[in-house]
């Protein structure tokens, strides 16, 4: 293990920003959120969570996919460009690190999306333990270690310094970059202590672990049409918040940009299947009323995800807990519908 | 903001020479009229205003302002009948409430309020029509290319 | 608070039992203090219905889909600023009175639990309120704090209108009586503040505030004046759909329309800027409407009485001409 002090982290950021593009928790009027670094840049690693996940370095909220030109009575088609060069995302916590796996599972299993594909061969983690969990984190429930995230590099802050540790390949390379403002790091014990520390709070947590066995022994038909759908979904906006926010939603739309001017741009945006406009692109949204959108939502996460790719389609960052405008969130669809369970 | 979005503020450093575009909403009854009235009297404007006929003053709806700054007006003008001489008696005046607040909010956003204009041309006046179409060509030239409400895919 | 909160059930359960009405659009406690959640409660669990400090989304738009029934009367709660927003859809016929009623419920103040956590409070598991109503104690995973009441409170309470009610069939405790309101100050300081500063100045504030805006529509959803059966931003026939914003073009673009398309109309009760999930300052978006409008065609309070017509559909001959935006000074 390797380590940095505090106070020096700028001449880390930029001798990996020397080396290719480094996205990192950064401060915007008020709110922390993954930014490119460019030295001016109010790095916040002491930040819990962005409020968009680090999900956007991977698969942005929006993407150009191929452009038309159209010259008299002819087409040119220009394909995208997939990324070709690396880039490091810093900072980014056990819960958001475990989310890729399970983009990994859409985009990476056939048809393979290029584009997200580029993205991950290239994109270099570098996670970040967490030192102060709140009441809003249920990673546990998945199995995530808060205190040992995954990633390419591991990193602790501690006794204001940050540990380094590289963890694969790509780790190690970003690693021999860099080697020049990390010392080595031959006490680690306050990485351990913080660890311990940690893992006490966590065990404090009011609903750091939950349990979703019902979700997984039940015929979906049955919990489909088990009636508290209709007083958990009411009062829903039907807003986006909680699809943008979440690490693991992956629902996109894709749309064309007509500029007027001979040049169509397709592009791939995110979209919600909350919206009532939600697959319009084919005739009708089937999901007419407000309660099927919001079902669909937490079906899709605790109950096809783990039929289909044996693995639920979240990991308790907590995100849909702070940001819903009233209130809702998948911990109460959990306890309310697989309640028995608990 | 897309997180792997370039940033755009700046701008290539020789800038071509520039030929301002300038959008004008023109009413079908008074201020088209005056257009034709300005062409057939010989009087000169200039040739980068592309006029869009409306039925009223009254129909601009601001996203029609919006997304003439889209796809690469540098300036928008919206002309309609004097007031009090509506075809359909009110439609300008609900129009100048509209604009009015619409040109403030552009202001308070930070964009420049010149690029936007509205004036009364009747169907008599073309020789007002190809003054205020010069005048406003010249306050647009002198602003420069419209960098704070454009979007890039629509840029040449 | 808790007294409140059982005088509002108990009368909510005798309108209830007389046949009158048959559900309340109410709220019921979440996970934690903070994530209420509004929900049509009937005589059967009223009793799991809550009131309390962070009962603050203004409940006036789920009038307009709550579902409908021809005989009984869906009972709303208003806080004094949500009855205008509801006396708005009223004059916008966007809702009946004849079939819902409305209850005034006194308010002093919502709390925001983004306040107290940006005072570095973290791990927030409860939070009580002492006899006198003015100090919090938040209880935490890393141990208790003590706040104010008034440092916590949601932007929208430091601009209260006051704790008159401009519309209900009942009041909870009449506004005389009730508990006074927090103290307002200036609700147009901010656009002055805004309007003084240099043109690059104002762009650059906005740029970085709005370039925070992920479109998750939040904003449009909770504005009770946002009633459109479909939003022009969700009408692929419109030119201008779009599910995110894909530059800052689109950006400006959709907030420019959304505060216009409710300007006029705007209460400002604040749930625009409530609801964002990226604190992004939409009111003063909104605010700078209501100060043009009164400023150019005289103070007007959307919601203020039913069946008025707003100043963007009416006029006057004498208007300011447009130019006059040039002329201000700032």
């Amino acid at each position: 293990m390797q380590k940095i002090a505090v106070n020096d982290l700028d001449r880390l950021y930029s001798a990996i920003a020397q080396a290719m593009r480094l996205y990192l928790p950064v401060e915007v009027a008020g709110e922390v959120e993954f930014r490119p670094y460019d030295g001016a840049a109010k790095v916040r690693l002491d930040a819990l969570q962005t409020v968009k996940s680090a999900k956007d370095a991977f698969f942005p909220i929006s993407e150009d996919l191929m452009k038309f030109h159209k010259e008299q009575k002819s087409f040119t088609i220009e394909p995208g460009k997939e990324l070709d060069e690396d880039f490091a995302i810093l900072g980014v916590r056990a819960c958001d690190a475990r989310s890729f796996s399970i983009l990994d599972h859409v985009f990476l299993t056939e048809p393979r999306d290029g584009f997200y594909a580029a993205r991950r061969e290239h994109g270099i983690v570098v996670s970040l333990a967490c030192s102060r969990p709140e009441e809003t984190c249920f990673c546990q429930t998945f199995g995530i270690d808060p205190t040992n995230p995954e990633g390419d590099v591991v990193t602790w802050l501690a006794d204001g310094n940050l540990y380094w540790e590289p963890k694969t390949e790509k780790g190690q390379k970003l690693t021999d970059l860099v080697k020049d403002v990390l010392t080595d790091a031959e006490d680690v014990s306050a990485v351990e202590k913080q660890q311990a520390s940690v893992r006490d709070i966590l065990k404090k947590l009011p609903i750091g672990k939950l349990n979703l066995d019902y979700f997984t022994s039940t015929d979906q038909l049955e919990i489909f049409h088990r009636p508290e759908w209709e007083e958990l979904s009411q009062g829903c906006l039907g807003c986006g918040t909680c699809t943008f926010v979440c690490p693991t939603c992956q629902c996109y739309d894709i749309r064309d940009f007509n500029n007027g001017d001979g040049q169509i741009t397709r592009y791939r945006c995110w979209d919600s299947c909350m919206y009532s406009d939600f697959t319009l692109m084919a005739a009708v949204n089937s999901r007419k009323t407000q309660m099927q959108r919001f079902r669909q939502r937490f079906m899709h996460k605790l109950v096809y995800a783990p039929l289909n790719k044996n693995e639920f389609s979240c990991v308790g960052c907590g995100r849909c807990l702070r940001k819903c405008p009233v209130g809702k969130n998948i911990v109460k669809v959990a306890k309310k519908i697989g309640g028995d369970a608990q | 903001m897309q997180l792997t979005e370039e940033k755009t503020a700046g701008e290539t450093a020789v800038e071509e020479e520039y030929t301002p575009l300038i959008v004008a909403f023109c009413c079908n009854w008074c201020s088209y009229s005056g257009a034709d009235t300005a062409g057939s009297s010989r009087f000169q404007y200039p040739a980068n205003i592309k006029i869009v006929r409306v039925p009223c003053s009254g129909r601009v709806n601001p996203l029609f302002i919006l997304r003439a700054f889209q796809r690469g007006a540098d300036g928008v003008i919206i002309c309609g009948c004097h007031p009090g001489d509506c075809h359909y008696t009110t439609g300008n005046y609900y129009a100048r409430r509209r604009m009015t607040l619409l040109f403030s909010m552009l202001d308070y956003l930070g964009i420049e309020p010149e690029r936007i204009r509205m004036e009364w041309v009747s169907a008599a006046e073309g020789a007002k029509f190809a003054a205020v179409m010069n005048d406003f060509a010249a306050t647009i030239n002198r602003l420069g290319k419209n960098r704070k409400l454009r979007d890039l895919r629509c840029a040449k | 608070m808790r007294e409140m909160r059982d005088k509002l059930v108990s009368r909510v359960k005798e309108l209830l039992a007389d046949g009158s009405c048959d559900r309340v659009i109410g709220w019921r406690a979440g996970e934690f203090c903070y994530d209420v959640t509004p929900e049509i409660f009937t005589a059967d669990n009223v009793d799991e219905m809550i009131f309390d400090d962070f009962c603050g989304p203004n409940q006036s738009k789920y009038l307009v889909n709550a579902p409908k029934s021809d005989d009984k009367k869906i009972i709303v709660l208003l806080k004094p600023c949500d009855s205008y927003s509801y006396n708005e859809l009223i004059t916008e016929h966007r809702i009946q009175p004849e079939k819902i009623h409305a209850i005034g419920v006194p308010c002093t103040g919502m709390v925001d639990i983004d306040k107290i956590r940006a005072k570095g409070i973290a791990g927030i598991t409860g939070i009580e309120e002492d006899e006198a109503g003015t100090m919090l104690t938040v209880h935490t995973i890393y141990g208790d704090s003590t706040v104010a009441k008034k440092d916590v409170l949601e932007d929208r309470c430091y601009f209260c209108k006051g704790k008159k009610h401009v519309a209900g069939d009942e009041m909870l405790v009449p506004d005389e009586e009730a508990p006074d309101t927090p103290e307002a100050g200036d609700r147009m300081a901010e656009v002055a503040r805004l309007e003084a500063m240099a043109p690059q100045e104002r762009f650059d504030f906005w740029r970085s505030q709005l370039s925070k805006c992920i479109r998750c529509n939040a904003c449009r959803n909770a504005c009770p004046a946002c009633t459109c059966r479909t939003c022009v931003f969700d009408n692929p026939a419109s030119g201008v759909s779009a599910k995110v914003n894909v530059n800052s073009f689109e950006e400006n673009m959709f907030h420019i329309i959304r505060a216009f398309h409710v300007a006029g109309r705007c209460t400002d009760c604040g749930e625009c800027s409530r609801v964002c999930p990226q604190n992004i300052p939409l009111h003063l978006l909104n605010r700078k409407f209501i100060k043009d409008i009164d400023e150019l065609y005289g103070t007007f309070q959307a919601g203020a009485e039913p069946d008025v017509r707003g100043p963007l559909v009416s006029y006057t001959e004498g208007d300011a001409e447009a130019s006059v935006v040039l002329r201000r000074e700032n």
